[in-house]
């Protein structure tokens, strides 16, 4: 009966939209198998993405788990005040932004330039054997990376440092783990070296699709290699750089997590720590959630605008649109 | 433009000497790390210390990996790693075909409010402290079901799945309906088996992600030994090890049982073998499921 009951109200609802399919009893009968096939579903994601919303109250109070959620002191902004004051947060905004930053650019330009150089390779074999190591970090996890990236830099014996000084470079080998002006390339760096093959991928796809035709056109009109490159591939796959670029855009704040949290120690956690791990540090290692909850918030809150502003350029420029 | 062509033989020479240059060099990079890696685990520890192991053990030693299998949390967080991957490998497989079976269905009257709920979780989080609480809240802090319950189902892979399912030719259905199958009978029988290529990158993606992942366990199941997995204690040796000296002291802790095998691995051994242990699997299942996630991708890339 209750059934019948939001049927008929959700009939109502769509009787106003002409495109919808119209929601009768018959047809839920019809189709119940589908609901008992999707409804469960609908109700895990509701509880597991959507109820800890609510959670974001938190940062409006100053939270204690001791009492229940509505015998909180509400503060209103007080926390969100003594985060932009909190020279720590500024220092970790700072930190997140340049780093995603960095590999924001680094990716896209090594990705594309690989991708390029990996299309105007004949031979199959060498082209598939070569892919296929530049994937294979991609499916490491950051542990077994960073664990890979403190061996390789070590100043006794790490690869990077015996062929820096063997190369005459640098003159004694280098603590790069411990100087903080070092760490956001060493990000950076490893960054490239893990996900360069993988992001290599998408901008594979879309040359291949590139029509043969047009590079026979330009052949005729004597371009050569590069000119090709430049006027046919790059505008062949510009409108697959701009979906990801929008995509990563709205991942702005995600300036990677475990890199910084493990590589991040002592001297250069001026400029390892991010947001991330401020939220860890003050929620999880002091409980103060309410701080914690209102720095994820703050991050959360620049996510969203920056995904909305991306998709409106993308939207004024003509280009295909995420949402 | 027609004056500027020339036979550009010479320049074709040295682009292609250098471009495979260019990938060999990138080769060896991504490469040797990891051979280092295993040389290293495979050398003796204190031997280790004196440096210069580049692509081979110069003493060969089993000892890091007995300090790590024998008795020790080492063997065990592996075990619940394996264990963790296996189900929500199994979970997602199931439950994210029969979702997206369901949303590629065009006469399914809920089909697009569900798409947009789960389609929205893609681009928001609640974040760290909130899930914390919901976790908590449910019960399920220092459970094993932290590790499978709440990744059951990504909108991303549900996206993809249900991209291939709409390619598949609609006369599947309805020679099946007409043989009197329900929807659910179509899915066990009809869909599901002729989702094995998509499938394929999915299970990869998965399986991936929860063998990588150390967080869940570092925030919900820290305090609990038996229920640690085997990236969250490559993690703690990492932390550990300050400053990345190698530290023989420290090593005897997190290895294994304190047997007197320890004087002989550092810190440094222990974790360029865990690091192995941990690659393995990887490596091993990687060369067998390429051919199937770029064809994954690419249908991922692939818009509503």
């Amino acid at each position: 009966m209750a059934n019948n009951v939001t049927a008929l109200a959700d009939n109502k609802l769509q009787g106003k939209k002409m495109t919808g399919h119209k929601i009768t009893w018959n047809t839920l009968v019809k189709q119940k198998q589908l609901i008992f096939m999707s409804v469960p579903m609908l109700i895990y994601i509701l509880i597991f993405s959507y109820v800890p919303i609510w959670g974001w109250l938190m940062a409006f109070q100053n939270y204690k788990p001791a009492k229940g959620f509505f015998e909180q002191k509400w503060v209103g902004l007080q926390n969100f005040k003594y985060l932009f004051k909190d020279d720590n947060f500024i220092r970790d905004f700072r930190n997140t932004i340049s780093m995603s930053f960095i590999n924001l650019i680094l990716s896209y330009v090594t990705a594309i330039v690989l991708a390029l150089l990996l299309n105007e390779i004949k031979n199959i074999f060498f082209k598939r054997t070569v892919q296929t190591i530049s994937y294979l970090p991609h499916f490491l996890s950051w542990v077994i990376v960073t664990g890979i990236v403190a061996t390789c830099l070590s100043t006794e014996g790490g690869i990077v440092n015996i062929v820096l000084v063997k190369l005459g470079i640098i003159n004694s080998p280098i603590n790069w783990l411990s100087e903080g002006k070092y760490f956001w390339g060493i990000v950076g760096a490893t960054n490239v070296w893990k996900e360069l093959g993988w992001n290599t991928i998408i901008y594979l796809g879309a040359i291949t699709a590139i029509d043969p035709a047009l590079y026979e056109a330009a052949g005729l009109d004597g371009a050569g290699r590069f000119k090709k490159m430049w006027h046919v591939t790059l505008p062949g796959i510009k409108a697959t750089f701009v979906v990801l670029l929008i995509m990563s855009i709205g991942h702005v704040m995600e300036a990677g997590f475990e890199i910084q949290y493990l590589l991040g120690k002592g001297p250069v956690l001026d400029w390892s720590e991010t947001i991330d791990i401020y939220v860890i540090k003050y929620g999880i290692n002091q409980f103060n959630y309410s701080l914690a909850t209102a720095a994820g918030i703050f991050k959360s809150v620049i996510a969203i605008i920056m995904l909305f502003l991306a998709n409106n350029v993308a939207k004024r420029l003509g280009e295909e649109r995420l949402i | 433009m027609i004056n500027q062509r020339k036979p550009v033989r010479i320049g074709d020479v040295v682009f292609n000497t250098f471009n495979f240059v260019f990938m060999a060099t990138l080769m060896i990079v991504t490469l040797y790390p990891f051979l280092n890696t295993l040389a290293i685990s495979f050398n003796n520890g204190v031997d280790t210390l004196r440096g210069g192991i580049y692509l081979w053990p110069r003493e060969f030693s089993l000892q890091n990996y007995k300090a790590i299998f024998i008795g020790g949390n080492v063997f065990h967080a592996f075990l619940v790693s394996v264990e963790r991957t296996v189900l929500s490998t199994l979970a997602n497989l199931f439950l994210t075909t029969m979702l997206s079976f369901t949303l590629s269905r065009k006469e399914y009257v809920f089909r697009k409010p569900i798409t947009i709920i789960f389609v929205l979780t893609m681009y928001f989080n609640a974040g760290i402290i909130p899930n914390y609480f919901l976790i908590k809240n449910l019960h399920l802090l220092n459970s094993f079901w932290v590790y499978v319950l709440p990744s059951m189902i990504a909108a991303f892979n549900m996206i993809v799945i249900r991209t291939f399912i709409i390619g598949i030719p609609e006369s599947f259905v309805e020679s099946a309906r007409i043989d009197g199958a329900g929807d659910f009978r179509i899915f066990m029988q009809v869909i599901f088996p002729l989702c094995k290529p998509v499938l394929a990158t999915i299970a990869l993606f998965v399986a991936v992600g929860a063998w990588n992942t150390w967080f869940d366990t570092f925030l919900y199941c820290s305090s609990k030994q038996n229920l640690s997995t085997l990236q969250y204690e490559l993690m703690k040796l990492l932390s550990s090890t300050q400053n990345f000296n190698s530290n023989p002291a420290l090593a005897a802790g997190v290895g294994a049982n304190s047997q007197t095998a320890d004087t002989m691995v550092t810190s440094l051994s222990i974790r360029a073998a865990i690091t192995i242990v941990a690659a393995v699997p990887i490596i091993v299942v990687y060369p067998f499921l390429q051919r199937y996630f770029v064809v994954g991708l690419n249908v991922g890339g692939v818009k509503e």
